[in-house]
């Protein structure tokens, strides 16, 4: 009898399931290729990294992903079904400045929850608000929040509307490094207490080793899969630890970086 | 003497009341009247308030300028917010908006005044006229300014078109707009002038150039400049009350 493959802690349902995706993009009579013949595969509940170098497509496949961008070649089926564009069951969060300034914190977070009784809407923004650590802030405006608490916002308004998956691009790519740390924390936790299957963009190694189940190493443009990492640590990641050290050294290999300064 | 004891309100009014001295000795030291004094045009005032012209003639110059304004506004406003969102558009009427653009809105005058006579009409059309692009090119402008990260927000959590341009689109584009509505303004109340000098016979415009021609009452003329002046500068400080409101700040401020 073979031997069990290391066992994945969640759902082995493939909740996504991307396919020989290319992108070219034409601008002003030239054609750059993005993307290149790219697969990948998110289980249920899964938390995926998308970790390449920046300016390499990972966005774009992001987007493709959400549907909001339709590859110029392969399909991207979510739950068996193909995506032809966006959906409130996948709710994608924006790099920075993603919330309406317009809004209160109240108003972002209830902004998906248009169709729902205004009882249960309440109720949903203040669980939510909760969640993300934003009590006492309810009547404020984006403009007078700190850039961390503009993203948990961001997270919060993404959750309310009970997505499945959340597709989060660089998320705390503009925050400083501590509130970075913080907010890693904080999405982990969110994301043990809601299930949800989560796509995460990143150039950063640390981040996408301490967050992901499994990182997706993207090469530069156009942006191919260069290898699969399973991340066998459990949560809370032991940053020291002689496995988390060595997962991160190969793929600082892995994308030809020494990693010396 | 420093600036920095003065409270920054007393400021302007230090330095209005410096020009008006220097207005009173320059004009005090020549005999030859290029300018009446401060109080021959102060007294052009009350003059014209205890007559009751003055009243008529600001509400009179007010009526033009709000009905033609606000025509423009409200075929401009949605016109120029269309045009925005579909790009085609926008490039298909760039050139025939850059012909009408620099032909001022007086250049309209004499067809005014063919179309609609000496009157009302005529100085409203005017302001319409001098109104209708600066609006549409506002518009057109905010549009295309709204971040494509909030459109995309709003198609994720699966809004309609219409929810789309309510909740997004519109409060995206207010703030830009309020700024384009406030300088149009500004120069509507600088064509009502000229509209009124040529095609009607009431108003601030009308005004200056009769208090010229029956009489030679330069005081009058003075007072009637003095007059636009503070009412523009009301005008120019109410929209400004606007950009203030809480949910309209952010979109003035560089974060």
């Amino acid at each position: 009898m073979a031997i069990a493959p290391f066992a994945h802690p969640r759902g082995l349902e493939i909740k996504l399931r991307a396919t020989g995706v290319s992108m070219t993009f034409h601008r002003d009579g030239a054609m750059t290729k993005v993307l290149d013949d790219v697969g990948i595969e998110a289980r249920e509940g899964e938390f995926v990294c998308l970790l390449g170098p920046s300016g390499c497509g990972k966005s774009t496949l992001l987007n493709i992903l959400a549907g909001f961008l339709k590859p110029t070649a392969g399909q991207v089926l979510i739950d068996g079904q193909l995506v032809q564009g966006p959906d409130p069951r996948r709710i994608f969060v924006f790099q920075e400045r993603g919330v309406f300034p317009w809004l209160t914190v109240e108003g972002n977070v209830g902004f998906g929850l248009f169709k729902r009784p205004r009882e249960e809407r309440e109720r949903l923004i203040a669980k939510y608000i909760k969640l993300v650590g934003l009590q006492g802030f309810e009547k404020a405006y984006p403009m007078e929040l700190s850039g961390g608490m503009k993203q948990r916002l961001e997270v919060a308004r993404a959750l309310a509307v009970n997505p499945d998956m959340l597709l989060l691009d660089e998320p705390f790519g503009a925050l400083d490094s501590i509130t970075r740390l913080l907010m890693r924390v904080e999405l982990l936790r969110i994301w043990e207490a809601e299930k949800k299957t989560i796509v995460f963009v990143t150039h950063d190694i640390d981040e996408a080793i301490q967050l992901a189940d499994r990182v997706m190493v993207m090469s530069a443009r156009p942006a191919r899969i260069q290898r699969v990492v399973d991340i066998d640590i459990s949560h809370p990641r032991d940053i020291s630890s002689p496995r988390y050290l060595e997962l991160r050294d190969g793929i600082f290999e892995q994308i030809g970086l020494a990693h010396k300064v | 003497m420093t600036a920095a004891g003065i409270p920054a309100w007393a400021r302007p009014l230090g330095v209005i009341a410096g020009l008006l001295v220097v207005w009173h000795v320059a004009v005090a030291r020549q005999p030859a009247h290029l300018l009446p004094t401060p109080f021959a045009v102060a007294a052009g005032i009350v003059e014209l308030a205890r007559s009751g012209l003055l009243v008529k003639y600001v509400v009179a110059s007010l009526f033009r300028v709000t009905w033609g304004f606000m025509l423009a506004a409200l075929i401009a406003i949605p016109c120029g917010l269309a045009i925005g969102w579909y790009r085609r558009v926008e490039m298909a009427i760039d050139p025939l908006v850059q012909i009408f653009r620099p032909i001022s809105p007086l250049a309209w005058i004499p067809i005014a005044i063919l179309w609609f006579g000496v009157g009302d009409l005529s100085a409203i059309f005017l302001i319409f006229l001098a109104s209708l692009l600066p609006l549409m090119l506002t518009a057109i402008n905010a549009v295309n300014s709204i971040p494509a990260v909030h459109l995309n927000a709003g198609r994720n959590f699966g809004l309609s078109p219409a929810r789309l341009v309510s909740t997004v689109l519109y409060p995206a584009v207010v703030p830009q707009l309020l700024v384009g509505m406030r300088i149009t303004l500004g120069l509507a109340w600088l064509v009502v002038v000229a509209a009124e000098m040529l095609a009607v016979n009431s108003g601030l415009g009308f005004l200056i150039a009769d208090a010229r021609n029956a009489g030679n009452r330069y005081d009058l003329v003075v007072a009637g400049m003095v007059l636009i002046g503070i009412i523009g500068l009301l005008l120019d400080a109410g929209m400004r009350s606007l950009e203030k409101l809480r949910a309209i700040r952010w979109g003035y401020v560089e974060e």
